[in-house]
């Protein structure tokens, strides 16, 4: 699933500011062939297998599988170094970086779970890191704050706009139009310009590459009939994705937050209610008002707390080539509850909107169903715990 | 129409230009602020459409967005403000804002408001280079509408050569790296300034982004037909004094500078 000229269809592209052409054409122009390159895929494999701990489980789940009456199989990126698939995003883009010849990341977060993976590669490139994070998800995500810090970091508030995720990225475009040549922008999510949704795409793709191996050996198919993922901007479904589209077996299925429901005027169901414009210089599905304002989201989950959705689940939606729902807070804690009591694992609040669709289709007796378990719920016990 | 070819045409000395944001300080405060900055002799207004996530744009200008957004401030009530301003003033008047604003207004729709009620030109920061060229160009120059480009210290020279092919009214000389507000030290900035006017635009060439006195307009506009001023003049009307003593002050102490220069080109 590459872009054509930067765009997914009618989606994506590059709408920046020319401030930001330069860095943005930089990149454009050397990603590829440096991602190509075999002492990259060197250096980025190792440090997947000993640095991250990849491959992650692909783990047959029996309880959920009776339960559902069908087979479902959990890919356990909950499993990797810092707790969700967020590094395999950040290992990419640094060692991407440093051969650029950059000395400083900046990053924005929302639950931290791109901060701290982020943070962890600069500790780990021996980098200077700056994260931006909304005001108020600093107050959300207090340890996540703490864990970057102890990494070396340095967290900046962001106090614009409605502080949160999508202001926490103006910040550090923003910051990044100030200071274009020292400096690379990691980005934590398949959204912002060209070409960030297909690198980020590229990065998080060895989910689903590992999906097909694994599934090979369990069941002698590498195809599943369904993947589901949650989505936030996109870049762990994407990645579960990755490598089933098109094959004409596998059922996509994206699953967008709900909050308090669809149609309650709380929530950031992005498909459902979005309408086609220009977010962090992207073209793709946003809530907005009909000027134009982009609308703040409510999601329990910080992480999904997005306005926008990357734009190749934009075409993806719009071609039909894959399927987006959405389940609501309510049905997020339920799904999460109820996977750490029968297989003894605690989802991220992401994570658990994507195993809450397992109530919402019944699947076949037969059918191979893979989750994506995009991270681990230690960061979200504050929020569980009020439903326990 | 096209006011903005006979200003530059017919101007003497250096060309000043104010931004500010429609909708604030108070809603409907546009016509008289296009007014008075006229009366007080500035020679372009740019009128700032606010937008929820402004890019480029520092505190003072984000601030003053949110200011107009929550007075109730749209792209559609800024064109009824307008529905009458061409009785009253031929000042050039551009519109400066972010995509997604036209994109939801409707890219046609956009353009033929612009023509009805008087609009010279327009500055969309995130609507880029080629992406105009190949999708709007041809729409924009049905309704007259000059789009006026950015350049940036990073602008590698041919890109300047298509940004300037492609522009109307002017190009736009983005100060140093950096986004509208900062005050970075502009006299770093006069190998930039002067590699630009080497290269002899078709365009006139106008600064901005951290003008915000006298003495920064004054170097600005050393090598270029003139600056503009955004963030400063906001800051200017946080002031309690009416609009008129707010506006007048805040023209005159910049115009110094202008009058000064003019003195400075007649003796030579
Ligand atoms: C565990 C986890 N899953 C999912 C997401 C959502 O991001 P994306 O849609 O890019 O995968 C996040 C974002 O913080 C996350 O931490």
């Amino acid at each position: 699933m590459q872009p054509t000229n930067g765009f997914y269809g009618e989606f994506g592209g590059a709408f920046i500011p020319e401030m930001l052409y330069p860095n943005v054409n930089e990149l454009e122009n050397e990603y590829q062939e440096i991602i190509n390159s075999e002492d990259f895929q060197d250096e980025f494999r190792n440090l997947l297998r000993d640095y991250v701990g990849r491959p992650t489980p692909l783990y047959f789940s029996k309880n959920l599988s009776e339960i559902y009456q069908t087979n479902i199989f959990l890919k356990r990126e909950d499993l990797n170094h810092t707790g969700a698939h967020k590094i395999n995003n950040t290992i990419g883009q640094i060692l991407l970086a440093k051969r650029l010849g950059k000395q400083r990341i900046i990053a924005e977060t929302g639950a931290g779970q791109h901060g701290v993976a982020t943070a962890t590669a600069c500790a780990l490139a021996g980098m200077k890191c700056s994260v931006f994070m909304g005001e108020v998800d600093i107050q959300r995500q207090a340890p996540n704050v703490k864990r970057m810090e102890l990494l070396g970091a340095e967290v900046i508030p962001a106090t614009s706009g409605s502080k949160t995720l999508k202001d926490a990225t103006n910040e550090a475009i923003r910051e990044w139009i100030n200071n274009p040549v020292d400096t690379h922008y990691i980005i934590g999510s398949v959204v912002g310009p060209h070409p960030y949704p297909d690198m980020v795409a590229q990065f998080q793709s060895v989910i689903s590459e590992e999906i097909k191996v694994q599934l090979k050996e369990l069941i002698g198919n590498e195809n599943p009939d369904h993947v589901i993922a949650c989505v936030g901007g996109g870049s762990n479904a994407i990645g579960a994705f990755y490598h089933f589209i098109d094959n004409g077996q596998t059922n996509l299925i994206a699953v967008e937050a709900g909050g308090l429901g669809v149609d309650s005027g709380k929530t950031a169901a992005t498909i459902a209610l979005g309408k086609k414009g220009i977010i962090h210089g992207s073209k793709t599905f946003l809530m907005q008002t009909n000027d134009g304002q982009i609308v703040e989201p409510h999601s329990i989950s910080a992480g999904l707390d997005y306005p926008g959705i990357g734009p190749v689940h934009a075409y993806l939606a719009d071609s039909g080539k894959g399927k987006v729902v959405s389940v609501t807070d309510e049905e997020a804690i339920k799904a999460g509850i109820f996977l750490s009591r029968k297989e003894g694992i605690i989802p991220a609040l992401e994570s658990a909107h994507a195993l809450a669709y397992l109530e919402k289709e019944k699947f076949g007796k037969d059918d191979i169903v893979v989750v994506n378990l995009s991270g681990r719920g230690d960061k979200d016990l504050a929020t569980y715990q009020k439903y326990i | 129409m096209n006011q903005l070819k006979e200003l530059f045409e017919n101007k003497e000395g250096k060309i000043l230009s104010i931004y500010f944001t429609a909708g604030f300080p108070e809603l409907n405060d546009t016509e008289k602020i296009i007014l008075e900055l006229d009366r007080n002799g500035v020679d372009l207004i740019e009128i700032g459409i606010p937008f929820s996530d402004p890019l480029a744009d520092g505190p003072i200008i984000q601030a003053s967005g949110q200011q107009a957004l929550d007075n109730g401030m749209t792209l559609e009530l800024l064109f009824q403000q307008l529905k009458n301003i061409r009785s009253k003033t031929q000042i050039p008047l551009v519109l400066m804002g972010y995509f997604n604003s036209i994109m939801q207004f409707g890219e046609e729709r956009f353009c033929q408001k612009c023509a009805e009620v008087g609009i010279d030109g327009v500055i969309l920061p995130d609507l880029p280079l080629e992406f105009y060229q190949d999708t709007y160009k041809a729409l924009f120059e049905q309704y007259g509408l000059n789009n006026i480009l950015l350049i940036n210290p990073q602008t590698s020279e041919e890109r300047i050569r298509k940004i300037d092919a492609v522009s109307s009214g002017f190009v736009y000389l983005v100060s140093s790296n950096s986004i509208t507000g900062s005050n970075k030290d502009l006299s770093l900035q006069n190998e930039y300034f002067e590699r630009i006017k080497k290269m002899e635009l078709n365009n006139p060439k106008m600064v901005g982004f951290g003008i915000h006195d006298a003495k920064s307009f004054d170097h600005a506009t050393k090598q270029t037909e003139g600056a503009i001023i955004g963030s400063a003049f906001i800051k200017s009307l946080s002031d309690r004094a009416t609009l008129e003593t707010k506006i007048e002050k805040f023209v005159k102490s910049i115009q110094g500078a202008k009058n000064i220069l003019k003195e400075a080109n007649l003796e030579l």
